[in-house]
């Protein structure tokens, strides 16, 4: 199963123009945290180009240009409203399911547009896996929950494959060694923080190439909280994971890169030490103070 | 004529001690509202409740058992002159009696002599008690309205706390509705347990469960004929479950179906149109059904069947289809069919009700798996909607869909 069975559209040239120079700055960034090696090959593994975006009438986006680096974490922030999580729900066409939503522009996974004919959304996402604000797990049982994924994509041929898939599914998700005795229980039945690393397991489970993570600790406490950004940071070796965070604590601490959103633009984009110690848009150096109307 | 006239006064006196008990409420704090611990209208209301409450509840009770009074007043003592009537003739008496001294249409009995004198005094005596009772029951009422309202009245002040006692009122009023609800509920059953035990009196309960013939027709005086009847109940059971077997065929996976689709495939507009449509079905009176199964759907799979059958016999299917030869209008599957057709629109709604209250969240965790909309249905939508086994009706669902 190819994701993108075409030749890529993308020029290369493209990459290194001034008006991105700052994403190089976050590459480097993020080339220092995570394996050397690896990361030139998946130096960008997603690129938004003039990615605007209508409900209906009203526009949520303009104009989005944003590379985010594959397996770094990328935070978006920003106020209520500001079109971070609109932005999010493009890049696995989550948008579809919205009968008036409309984008425009190309976002580009490995170089391939996701908004192309040629790529059927169902597949996109099991590249791209999502999580939720608040924890969804299905009214199933643990392990079916995690099994869901590999299930509907085919992916264990037997039994024994597919418990194996779940069991280092809950294991990367460092949920193993507290539902390992009570996998056939229902999820629901677990607490806010291990739903929530649940459905991470149920995304990873079907080895996605991106994770999507819109606020994933909005509805947890703080310990649970600590639990997920250690669980991201662990993640980050083999995922390019992009989080929705209203904490700027909370991206200050998990990401690599950081994307301010204000009123639908993305206002700057950046090494995340550089945006909070030094930014340079006068609207970002008042939402990271707080200061913020 | 008198009791509608009462109630009428006994509006009007409890609109006046509204306006009484207001007024009081008013006149005790200065003419300043805000000094009243409630709201100028509800130390009327209460003053009202008061008066034509209790007074109106004792109206209506002596509308629904006055006559009950009259009745066994008259009866009390029986004349001479008729006590050597059977005692069917004797309610006959009284009643022409009442009918008489009411105006109303007697029965065609003629009574002569001693009969006669003991039908004119009881006639007049009719009339008498009629009156008593009559006044009695006004005079009484109006006591109770009277007494109501100078118990009221003399409790208002600044520190009454009128609103909490009108919202007394209302919540008697609220239990009042419900417990008659219940109440009716448990008539219902009552009623029904004490004719079934009437019932197994004269038929051993064995028989009723286990028969398989079913022809209640028997005499109920010694002088009629009929049958000696036969209550076993088994055909009635077999009957109604094999019909009811049949409706759920038609409508479980119909409504279902109709339900996904509109709750999860139509858009706004078409699930504005078939909604609407469907419903209609359920408001259809079920006599319009049985018109419907008896000239419409009866003829036609008899014809179809009897058509098929006539294509069978002869061959190898010889036994089937002079089986299908013979099958008439009323056969179990018409009425079933329409039975089903009938509750399509039920369990549609149902279904629809169901399927909505699943979160959004879960449809979204699905989607964002990478699952179709069909595999977001069946693997997670239904199965959080409807908990538990999954009804047979449903396998067709699971056929593998189409994937590119």
């Amino acid at each position: 199963m190819t994701l993108f069975p075409f030749a890529s559209p993308f020029r290369s040239g493209h990459a290194m123009s001034t008006q991105h120079r700052d994403d190089a700055i976050a590459h480097t960034a993020a080339s220092v945290s995570a394996a050397p090696g690896a990361v030139e090959a998946n130096a960008f593994k997603i690129r938004a180009r003039d990615v605007n975006v209508f409900y209906g009438d009203k526009q949520a986006l303009f104009d989005v240009n944003l590379d985010v680096p594959g397996k770094s974490v990328t935070a978006f922030i920003g106020p209520s409203g500001c079109g971070k999580s609109t932005f999010l729900r493009c890049i696995n066409r989550m948008n579809d399911t919205i009968p008036s939503a409309k984008v425009t522009g190309a976002i580009e996974i490995d170089g391939n547009d996701v908004n192309a004919k040629s790529v059927d959304p169902v597949v996109l996402r099991s590249r791209v896996g999502m999580v939720f604000q608040k924890p969804n797990p299905f009214p199933k049982t643990i392990f079916e929950n995690v099994a869901y994924g590999p299930r509907i994509h085919g992916l264990a041929t037997g039994k024994a494959e597919l418990e194996a898939i779940v069991e280092s599914s809950l294991k990367k998700a460092g949920l193993w060694n507290e539902v390992s005795d009570r996998l056939h229980q229902p999820g629901t039945g677990l607490s806010g923080g291990q739903q929530q690393r649940l459905v991470i397991a149920r995304a990873i489970a079907v080895s996605p190439e991106v994770i999507l993570m819109d606020e994933p600790c909005s509805a947890l406490d703080p310990i649970a909280t600590a639990r997920i950004e250690e669980l991201i940071d662990e993640l980050r070796s083999q995922f390019c994971i992009v989080i929705v965070t209203h904490s700027m604590a909370q991206a200050a601490r998990v990401s690599q890169k950081t994307a301010f959103f204000h009123m639908g633009k993305l206002v700057e984009s950046g090494a995340t030490e550089d945006m909070f110690t030094n930014p340079r848009d006068s609207r970002t150096q008042d939402y990271i103070t707080g200061r913020f109307g | 004529m008198l009791t509608w006239l009462s109630l009428l006064f006994l509006a009007l006196f409890s609109a006046a001690a509204f306006m009484a008990g207001r007024g009081r409420a008013l006149k005790a704090s200065g003419g300043s509202a805000a000094r009243l611990h409630s709201l100028p209208n509800y130390y009327g209301s209460y003053a009202a409740l008061w008066a034509g409450a209790p007074a109106a509840l004792l109206l209506l009770l002596g509308m629904m058992f006055g006559g009950r009074v009259e009745d066994a007043l008259l009866q009390r003592e029986r004349p001479a002159a008729i006590a050597g009537m059977t005692v069917d003739r004797q309610d006959v008496f009284f009643s022409d009696v009442q009918a008489v001294a009411s105006g109303q249409a007697a029965s065609e009995v003629t009574y002569d002599g001693d009969e006669r004198l003991a039908f004119d005094a009881k006639v007049a005596e009719s009339r008498r008690i009629s009156g008593i009772v009559r006044y009695s029951l006004l005079a009484a009422a109006g006591l109770v309205a009277l007494g109501g309202l100078l118990l009221a009245l003399p409790r208002i002040g600044t520190e009454f706390r009128a609103r909490n006692r009108v919202e007394g009122w209302i919540a008697g009023v609220l239990i009042a509705c419900s417990v008659a609800a219940v109440l009716t509920t448990l008539g219902i059953v009552l009623s029904l347990v004490w004719e079934s035990w009437r019932f197994f009196q004269s038929v051993p309960v064995l028989d009723f469960l286990l028969g398989t013939e079913w022809s209640p027709q028997i005499a109920m005086r010694a002088d009629q004929v009929a049958g000696a009847g036969a209550f076993g109940a088994v055909p009635l059971f077999v009957g109604t479950f094999l019909i009811m077997f049949i409706a759920m065929l038609v409508a479980a996976p119909v409504g279902l179906y109709s339900a996904i689709y509109l709750s999860e495939y139509a858009n706004r507009g078409l699930r504005s149109t078939i909604k609407p449509l469907l419903e209609i079905l359920a408001g259809v009176p079920t006599v319009v059904y049985g018109f419907f199964a008896a000239l419409t759907v009866g003829p036609l799979f008899r014809a179809g069947f009897n058509a098929i059958g006539a294509q069978l016999v002869g061959g190898p299917l010889d036994g089937i289809g002079q089986y299908l030869m013979q099958v008439q209008n009323q056969m179990a599957l018409v009425a079933g069919v329409v039975m089903g057709i009938m509750l399509i629109p039920f369990v549609s709604s149902l279904s629809d009700d169901i399927i909505n209250a699943v979160p959004q969240s879960l449809r979204d965790g699905s989607y964002a798996m990478g699952a179709t909309k069909s595999e977001t249905i069946k693997r997670v939508v239904l199965p959080a909607a409807l908990p538990g086994s999954w009804p047979p009706c449903c396998w067709p669902c699971r056929a593998p869909s189409a994937r590119p």
